[in-house]
């Protein structure tokens, strides 16, 4: 039984950490708003009274790192609350936002 | 006051027959412009029912003695013979009865009204169950060091109390619940006492630290007779020249700053008119010194090349960042947080000295805690800053030498960079969800800015909600252009202080703004019926983010330390579900309104459509649907 099986979960486990290291951006953009990460930092991740988190975002395991023990104003996250294959989702969605327009570019913000 | 002094109801009675005989003397004295005799009016001196000549007149004309524009206040029965005194004797001018639909926005207009006219306007309400609905506004103006002027209606005589409402609405001591909240309060006990007290409370508020002050008015004395014999006279007003820091103070701080490397001014209620802008801009010119405003008022020009306040961060009050950390002497001035702006920088640099010039060292009370964290202060100067910049400026200037001078240049030029660098990083930062839907905070504040730029322009609400993109993007130089946020950081502040402020620039000609926010504009919304009732003109733009935004992030903060998941925190923090129509809350009553608008490409042809109808002299508001900040 563990002979047949081993090979299984270790397709599994890999399947799992390529997961982990691409994230799924649908389903982390979804996280995004309903973990409540919108709140701080934008529905774009623009930024807000948290920092902007796109485009570029920190690699994954910073990522990870950080929200388990951020810094600043920003409460903790636990595995328990979001766990690191969410993080990776929502990292995967903010690494697919594209780069902010030049300022120069806007009108507007030209003084 | 002896109590034979005051009016009862047969003394009324006995002073209305009296009044027949001698009309003319009491009038003289009073200046009341009633007819000569009773007689004349077509009123009977033997009819009891009949007051032509009532103590409230007198009080009005104590009231237009002092100068007062307006009345803000909702009707109540208690000061109901001041109010028609108003209306009929003073002619509904100077002041001007403003109809408000509660007492906390009475007040809160009040406040914006005095943060941009520099004066207060006169406020009233019940002594008890309209001042109860003020005190939150009034709790504010307390903290913001605004000077409110509010009148009571009280009825003393508990034998003169009519019925259960009259009762209900009766109280031994009327300003006993906000005495903690108040720098004077006075129950006059004639009219003659009555003049005499209200001239002082106009001097005690106008006097820094400028705070509330309240009168409270004995309903009989406003209602029966002026009595015979009493000739009530009106005090001369002068006001109080502001408390300037004792002379060797002052020298001492230029002293150390004209030594400091690197001194930084902070200034957070530092200008209380235009000649404080100008003056803390010649004091930094002087030193060539950085300036970090706290904007609880409009202290510094946003664009002036010494403006290092977006070097400074501008997530929270007060700011703290780099210039203040890199200090070796900060000047604070009304800085009401002490503590927490020279924490870090004392961290890095336990040798720093802070200076500090505040008013609010005169004059403190015990149970509210706004005196903040003690701090250590090398240099406590308790004075008003606007009353000691010219002797600080000047007392800098004496002790420049060429060499300092030099130094200073180098600094200024330097400071300016930083600055310059600052400024670039914020349009940048601006530009992050510049499309976004809702609407980012900076694309509303960039939208705003290019419609109103050419004009004579002033914002009136608090841009802490919005990331302060309009202190990081516009080009504030004038002191009218910003009056701060609302003191004590509570809600309801806001939708009441851009209405007063906004009455108050109505006769400079200029253009008035506001992005409001949408929980605080439901705290007390029928303030947008006092706009469109009263004409008066101001575009509110509202920041619509459908939650009490401050309470997501602080129960997701708790959730989460908590480590219970973050999936009800919408329970209480969200206004959603229905969403509020705002522009219908606002048609509805009499201001024209349109939105909700989520797509920013929309936002400039609402703006346009919006200042078009403000420049006519009326109300405008536009829901924009926002990002949370």
């Amino acid at each position: 039984m563990k002979l047949t099986l081993w090979p299984a979960a270790a397709l599994l486990l890999s399947g799992l950490c390529a997961y982990s290291q691409n994230g799924n951006a649908e389903n982390g953009k979804q996280l995004f708003m309903k973990n409540g990460c919108y709140e701080c930092h934008g529905t774009v991740g623009q930024g807000g009274t948290g920092p902007h988190l796109a485009p570029r975002p920190l690699a994954t395991a910073a990522l990870t790192a950080y929200v388990r023990k951020p810094g600043g104003g920003m409460p903790p996250y636990s595995v328990k609350v979001m766990p690191d294959s969410e993080v990776a989702d929502i990292r995967a969605w903010l690494a697919t936002i594209p780069e902010a327009p030049a300022a120069k570019s806007i009108p507007l913000l030209n003084p | 006051m002896a109590k034979s002094k005051r009016v009862d109801r047969r003394g009324f009675i006995k002073g209305a027959a009296l009044a027949a005989t001698a009309p003319i003397a009491i009038a003289q004295q009073v200046r009341v412009a009633a007819p000569a005799n009773t007689a004349e009016a077509g009123g009977s001196a033997a009819d009891p029912r009949i007051t032509e000549r009532p103590g409230a007149d007198f009080m009005i004309d104590v009231f237009k003695s002092i100068g007062f524009e307006y009345c803000f206040a909702m009707p109540g029965s208690s000061f109901a013979g001041i109010h028609e005194s108003m209306i009929n004797y003073g002619g509904n001018q100077a002041p001007e009865y403003i109809t408000c639909c509660n007492e906390e926005s009475s007040v809160a207009m009040a406040s914006g009204y005095a943060k941009i006219e520099g004066k207060p306007v006169m406020t009233c309400a019940h002594g008890t169950v309209g001042l109860q609905h003020a005190t939150m506004a009034i709790y504010d103006a307390f903290c913001d060091r605004v000077p409110i002027y509010l009148v009571l209606g009280n009825t003393l005589d508990a034998a003169h109390r009519g019925g259960e409402v009259t009762w209900l609405h009766s109280v031994q001591d009327a300003a006993a619940m906000v005495r903690e909240i108040t720098k004077w309060d006075d129950t006059p006990q004639s009219l003659t006492h009555f003049a005499e007290s209200a001239v002082r409370a106009y001097k005690i508020a106008m006097t820094p630290p400028m705070m509330p002050v309240v009168l409270t008015v004995d309903t009989e004395m406003q209602e029966q007779a002026i009595p015979p014999g009493e000739s009530p006279r009106i005090p001369k007003l002068a006001l109080a020249a502001p408390p300037q820091g004792d002379t060797g103070a002052v020298a001492e701080a230029a002293r150390l700053l004209v030594a400091a490397q690197n001194p930084v001014i902070v200034a957070s209620r530092a200008a209380r008119t235009p000649a404080g802008l100008k003056l803390l801009v010649e004091l930094a010119e002087t030193l060539q010194a950085g300036v970090v405003d706290q904007h609880r008022r409009m202290n510094f020009p946003t664009r002036h090349p010494l403006n290092q306040t977006l070097r400074a961060g501008v997530s929270g009050k007060p700011t703290t960042g780099a210039p203040v950390t890199e200090a070796d002497v900060v000047l604070a001035l009304e800085s009401s947080d002490l503590y927490s702006t020279v924490r870090q920088a004392r961290q890095r640099n336990p040798t720093l000295k802070l200076i500090s010039i505040s008013a609010s060292d005169l004059f403190l009370k015990s149970n509210y805690q706004d005196f903040m964290r003690f701090t250590d202060v090398d240099l406590p100067i308790a004075a008003d800053v606007e009353a000691t910049l010219p002797s600080l400026i000047e007392a800098v200037k004496r002790l420049l030498t060429d060499d300092r001078k030099r130094a200073f240049q180098a600094r200024g030029a330097k400071l300016a960079e930083g600055g310059r660098l600052a400024a670039e990083k914020a349009r940048a930062d601006a530009a992050y969800g510049w499309d976004a839907s809702p609407i980012s905070t900076a694309r509303l504040s960039a939208e705003l800015w290019a419609q109103i730029k050419n004009e004579d322009w002033s914002l009136l609400s608090d841009t802490f909600w919005i990331r302060e993109w309009p202190l990081r993007l516009w080009n504030f130089d004038k002191h009218y252009q910003y009056i701060g946020g609302s003191g004590s950081e509570g809600i309801g502040y806001m939708a009441p202080a851009t209405v007063g402020a906004a009455l108050a620039n109505k006769k400079h000609g200029r253009l008035s703004v506001a992005i409001q926010t949408d929980g605080d504009l439901m705290v007390a919304n029928g303030v947008l019926w006092t706009a469109a009732h009263h004409h008066i003109p101001l575009l509110t733009l509202m920041h619509n983010n459908r939650a009490y935004h401050q309470e997501v992030m602080g129960i997701q903060g708790l959730a989460n330390r908590h480590n219970r998941g973050i999936d009800r925190i919408h329970i209480g923090t969200k206004i959603d579900n229905p969403n509020i129509d705002y522009a219908k809350l606002a048609q509805s009553m009499g201001v024209r309104a349109e939105g909700p608008i989520s797509d920013p490409k929309e936002l400039a042809a609402a703006l346009r459509r919006g200042i078009e109808v403000v420049k006519r002299g009326e109300p405008y508001l536009i829901d924009t649907v926002t990002q949370p900040r």
